[in-house]
């Protein structure tokens, strides 16, 4: 377990990270959000031991970060951000040399090196030197010594930056398959990662945490979540609205735009748990109203992000395209 | 963690690091410079050939002037460079203490320096050609020259980690290191003398790398001058283990 114990940094006056507390078992897998500068390297920093607390203390694995710094470091995986590896070795030689540091004989390392060379597809590139690297494949590098040592714990600070969408939905897919004997803190600013990925998210701002939940209760808790996006092949809005707004258990409706023809509307009901969309269907339906599409929103991510972290979307903007 | 576990650590941040030294092409620069300075100054500046003495006296003397320069430039990217990379996070969250890596990190680079010096082995080649020289002053020179390159090095490893900039930190090594080369030269002690007592002529001419390097040329072991070139590394290493804790900020 990932203990974080009243977690603060301070650099001069300003509080980078204040009182941060949490817990990360095994099996979970924790997305730290937050906008740029809100804390989230400087707290994986604390955790992994390379800055110290200005106060409070993490304890990893039962092994705590002042008393046992080694003991704690042994126990994770570190992907730091921007992913630094040694420039001028070659990748075979860096896994090497991170094997030989965390204390592997020389037959272990012989299994493990290639063995973490080929799960994090490397094979092509075995003996290239980091320098002549894309970022991708510094990217994979650094994640690789990560997980050499098959750590308890993982914290990866961005892991997917610099990816293509192919690599992302590798590194994605191995980290969920890792999960299961895990304990996983990882940070992003790519919010569909965090609801295809982690199992519990942290949205830091300012240096605090100002919520904390599965992706999809915090989901739960945007404006839209529950409402009905629905487009009508009509010309005038205000008939089809007024109908919509009528129909049973709407508390209110809007016209969002028109477009080739179509008009597209929202619809929110007056109790979440309640259903309205057959209301809706059937009454538009009854008036010969053609309804073109339909879809019940499950809130999105970015919005509550947004909300919280002080950023406020306006609310009646044109609905994008759900996923 | 055993006194095993802590070797291996120390030598895998070694091995690592005197690596990279060769895979790269400003070792051999640094090398050629080095041996092509010794050669300058010992046959063109001193005239060895002129002097008709089978010693090296007129090779060493010109050492801590050579690595004045030329040691700060081995010793500036020890840390600057890890901190501009970033594989200053990497390492310092291994499992490796930073006393282990800084010990792995010097000695690389002293092991380096070390080897550079054992290359102007054509210079004893010499002198037992032209005639039967003494070994102990020659041997002692040559151990004296190491230990004052370690002593050299230990400065720019510190000022190295003061800074993400290898132009900072050269600098100021080179002028920590020139105070500490003075403190000892003949033109300033004499200076000094003319209005200073004894004792504190004494103590200042004691604090350089200079006196200490004349007294071993003699071709005697003074355990005093030996626990000087420790001490002055030790302190100094010890002060590059502050500066990394307390400068961990990215």
């Amino acid at each position: 377990m990932i203990e974080a114990k009243h977690l603060s940094k301070q650099f001069g006056s300003k509080m980078a990270v204040d009182d941060i507390a949490f817990t990360v078992a095994k099996g979970e897998i924790l997305g730290f959000l937050g906008p740029n500068g809100a804390g989230k390297s400087t707290t994986m920093r604390m955790l992994t031991g390379y800055l110290p607390p200005s106060q409070g203390t993490a304890v990893i694995g039962g092994c705590d970060l002042l008393d046992d710094p080694i003991g704690a470091r042994r126990k994770i995986g570190y992907l730091p951000e921007n992913a630094p590896v040694y420039p001028d070795m070659n990748v075979f030689d860096f896994l090497n040399f991170v094997a030989e540091i965390r204390g592997f004989t020389a037959a272990e390392r012989k299994r493990r090196v290639p063995q973490t060379i080929e799960k994090c597809f490397l094979s092509k590139v075995t003996r290239q030197t980091v320098s002549t690297l894309s970022k991708g494949f510094k990217q994979r590098v650094c994640f690789a010594q990560s997980i050499l040592h098959d750590p308890e714990y993982l914290i990866l600070d961005e892991p997917t930056d610099g990816l293509d969408p192919n690599q992302k939905h590798e590194v994605r897919l191995m980290i969920r398959e890792m999960s299961t004997q895990k304990a996983i803190i990882l940070s992003t600013h790519i919010l569909e990662e965090v609801e295809s990925v982690c199992t519990r998210a942290i949205i830091i701002d300012d240096g605090r945490i100002v919520a904390d939940d599965s992706p999809e209760n915090l989901k739960a808790s945007s404006p839209d979540h529950g409402a009905i996006s629905l487009t009508v092949k009509y010309e005038d809005p205000g008939a089809p609205l007024a109908s919509i707004q009528a129909s049973e258990g709407v508390k209110s409706a809007v016209f969002l735009k028109s477009e080739n023809g179509h008009l597209f509307f929202r619809a929110f009901p007056e109790r979440g748990d309640r259903p309205i969309a057959d209301k809706i269907v059937a009454r538009l339906s009854q008036q010969h109203y053609p309804i073109t599409s339909l879809f019940v929103e499950k809130g999105r991510l970015d919005e509550v992000f947004r909300r919280i972290t002080g950023h406020c979307r306006p609310p009646n903007a044109p609905p994008d395209a759900t996923r | 963690m055993g006194k095993i576990g802590m070797f291996n650590t120390v030598r895998a941040v070694f091995k690592r690091e005197l690596l990279s030294y060769f895979n790269a092409p400003v070792a051999y620069v640094f090398i050629v410079i080095f041996l092509l300075l010794n050669g300058f100054f010992t046959f063109f500046i001193s005239h060895f050939f002129d002097l008709g003495q089978a010693d090296l006296r007129s090779f060493f003397q010109w050492h801590p002037w050579i690595y004045l320069f030329l040691v700060p430039a081995v010793a500036m990217r020890l840390w600057a460079e890890e901190r501009r990379l970033g594989t200053l996070e990497l390492i310092l969250t291994l499992p490796v203490t930073v006393t282990q890596a800084i010990l792995g990190k010097f000695l690389a680079a002293w092991v380096f320096i070390g080897v550079a010096l054992l290359l102007t082995f054509p210079m004893v080649l010499t002198v037992f050609y032209l005639g039967q020289p003494d070994l102990g002053p020659i041997a002692m020179g040559y151990l004296g020259s190491f230990l004052m390159a370690g002593a050299f090095l230990s400065v720019g490893a510190m000022t190295s980690a003061l800074t993400r900039s290898q132009v900072v930190s050269f600098i100021l090594s080179v002028v920590i290191c020139l105070f500490l080369v003075l403190a000892g030269f003949p033109p300033v002690t004499s200076v000094l003398s003319g209005w200073a007592p004894v004792w504190f002529v004494d103590l200042v001419s004691a604090t350089s790398f200079l006196t200490h390097f004349l007294s071993m040329q003699r071709g005697v072991l003074d355990l005093r001058d030996l626990l000087y070139y420790f001490s002055v590394i030790t302190f100094m290493l010890c002060v590059n283990g502050v500066v990394l804790q307390s400068r961990r900020t990215s």
